[in-house]
């Protein structure tokens, strides 16, 4: 038992050590964005450069510290493009033009004026999304394990981590918010919940992509749950819209005002998911980014406990808005589901 | 404008990607976890309900017995009531019974001894007539023996007649 436990300290210990290797060597990574400028730190554009995608994943300056994410483009003439984004980059990680196209501002261009390509790359996004998607199996089936090899038994190990957050999406969100026609709709709270809050948690890890702080993928989620709250509405949802019971004649005709509001509030509805998650999880990388930026805004070192320990704090903040906002888009969409299916009452 | 600028890869591969996922974890892991829970929380339901009919059962079991020896315990109560209360009626009866046969005794010892007491009394007026007779036989022959004794007699006789 002791053994056990000694040998489990040992390895949170070589844990902490890894994730302070690899904070430390994010840190240089600040220092050299800043000075690949070759002028003064720009806090803003360091900043906005770590918050959004990008075609290259960058870990450090140096050998294999870059890893060449595979562009795919597709335009009218040329049809399907693929190739790695190194070719937009030289020996000395300068930009260059690649058959026809520049790289401005971590957007692909083409150089022809008059061209329009869509972008359909495996961006740092993508590639962090692929990972942890990758996890998200990874565990879950592993817990999945857990109910056949100890079937109708206490749940053991990772299980025992993941049951109680499953039922609690399910009996403390989904139950009370959707009512008895809960379980169709079951899966998709849980898949969202545990997709946001890996992705979230996922975003925090210092090189990571901040998945989950952009708009396309908020946006896509939104309205993954605008399109089933939809499909699922019966009859008295759309007649709570269009012909809202308990309100005076007088708001629904000659003039529409109500059901206009109303129609208006069913696509507010995954405007403020998207919103809200993207907000909320860039708003907390910008914040840390800041802190940090402040050392090299001073110019001291003495600024860097300080920053750090803001830093420190903050993250500790983001693990929890993490959770809070995959907790928060998995109720609201359950709401929005409760609201679609509710009888008549 | 960069951060407000959705990106049409990022959303095409988004919703590729978060479909496989949704897919793929719907039909092998929250479905197979899901019914699990569900056996599992079944079955304790199941042994809870059980546990507590176990219980109420005892409980019933219990209660009945407490019931049967209720009942044996009046059943005794009446069977030593009753077999005391024929018990006093028999020894009422049998006290009444030889009352009633001594009674009886004494009262055909009275009436034998009447009986007895009659015969004696009417022997003795018997005997005591046959003597009087006798001993009146006696004094009369011996009186009569003269006839002036006789004329005597005659003579008082009449008197106590003509008293009369």
């Amino acid at each position: 038992m002791k053994d056990k436990l000694k040998k489990r300290n040992n390895y949170f210990n070589k844990l902490a050590f890894t994730l302070g290797l690899i904070f430390i060597f994010s840190g240089v990574n600040f220092v050299s964005a800043a000075d690949d400028t070759d002028e003064e730190f720009n806090p803003g554009d360091m900043i906005l450069h770590h918050v959004v995608d990008d075609h290259i994943w960058h870990f450090y300056d140096g050998p294999f510290g870059t890893l060449y994410l595979p562009v795919i483009l597709y335009s009218s003439d040329r049809g399907l493009e693929v190739f790695s984004s190194s070719n937009f980059y030289d020996d000395h990680h300068q930009l260059v033009t690649y058959n026809g196209y520049k790289v401005d501002h971590s957007h692909i261009v083409p150089v022809e004026e008059g061209r329009h390509i869509l972008d359909f790359s495996i961006t740092k996004n993508v590639a962090s999304m692929f990972v942890s998607v990758a996890l998200l199996f990874l565990v879950f089936f592993s817990v999945r394990k857990g109910y056949t090899n100890n079937e109708g038994k206490a749940p053991k190990g990772i299980q025992s981590f993941f049951e109680p957050i499953i039922i609690f999406i399910r009996d403390e969100v989904a139950r009370p918010n959707i009512g008895d026609k809960y379980e169709k709709f079951l899966p998709y709270l849980l898949t969202i919940f545990f997709f946001i809050w890996f992705n979230n948690l996922m975003g925090l890890l210092p090189g990571a992509a901040n998945v989950t702080g952009n708009l396309a993928v908020t946006g896509t989620l939104a309205i993954f749950t605008f399109i089933i709250t939809q499909l699922s509405g019966n009859k008295h949802y759309w007649q709570h819209i269009f012909n809202t019971p308990g309100v005076p004649w007088w708001l629904k005709i000659p003039l529409p005002i109500m059901p206009v509001v109303e129609l208006i509030g069913v696509f507010t509805k995954p405007f403020s998911l998207t919103v809200r998650l993207f907000a909320n999880i860039t708003a907390g990388h910008i914040i840390i980014l800041s802190l940090f930026s402040l050392i090299f805004i001073f110019q001291s070192i003495w600024i860097g406990p300080l920053s750090v320990a803001f830093a420190v704090f903050m993250f500790f903040l983001e693990l929890f808005v993490a959770l809070l906002q995959a907790f928060i888009f998995t109720i609201l969409s359950a709401m929005y589901f409760g609201t679609a299916v509710e009888d008549h009452h | 404008m960069d951060l407000v600028t959705p990106g049409i890869g990022l959303i095409f591969w988004q919703t590729l990607t978060f479909l496989i996922v949704l897919l793929i974890l719907s039909k092998y892991v929250w479905k197979p976890i899901m019914n699990a829970l569900k056996a599992r929380e079944g079955s304790i339901e199941d042994a809870l309900s059980a546990a507590e009919q176990a219980k109420e059962d005892m409980e019933k079991l219990s209660a009945d017995n407490e019931k049967l020896l209720e009942e044996a315990r009046s059943e005794r109560d009446k069977i030593i009531k009753d077999a005391s209360s024929m018990a006093s009626k028999i020894r009422e009866e049998a006290k009444e019974d030889a009352s009633k046969i001594a009674d009886r005794m004494v009262e055909d010892a009275k009436h034998t001894i009447d009986l007895e007491k009659q015969a004696a009394i009417n022997e003795i007026r018997n005997q005591v007539a046959e003597l009087s007779l006798k001993i009146s036989e006696k004094i009369l022959r011996k009186n009569l023996s003269d006839d002036k004794n006789q004329k005597a007699l005659i003579e008082e006789y009449m008197k106590d007649l003509n008293q009369n």
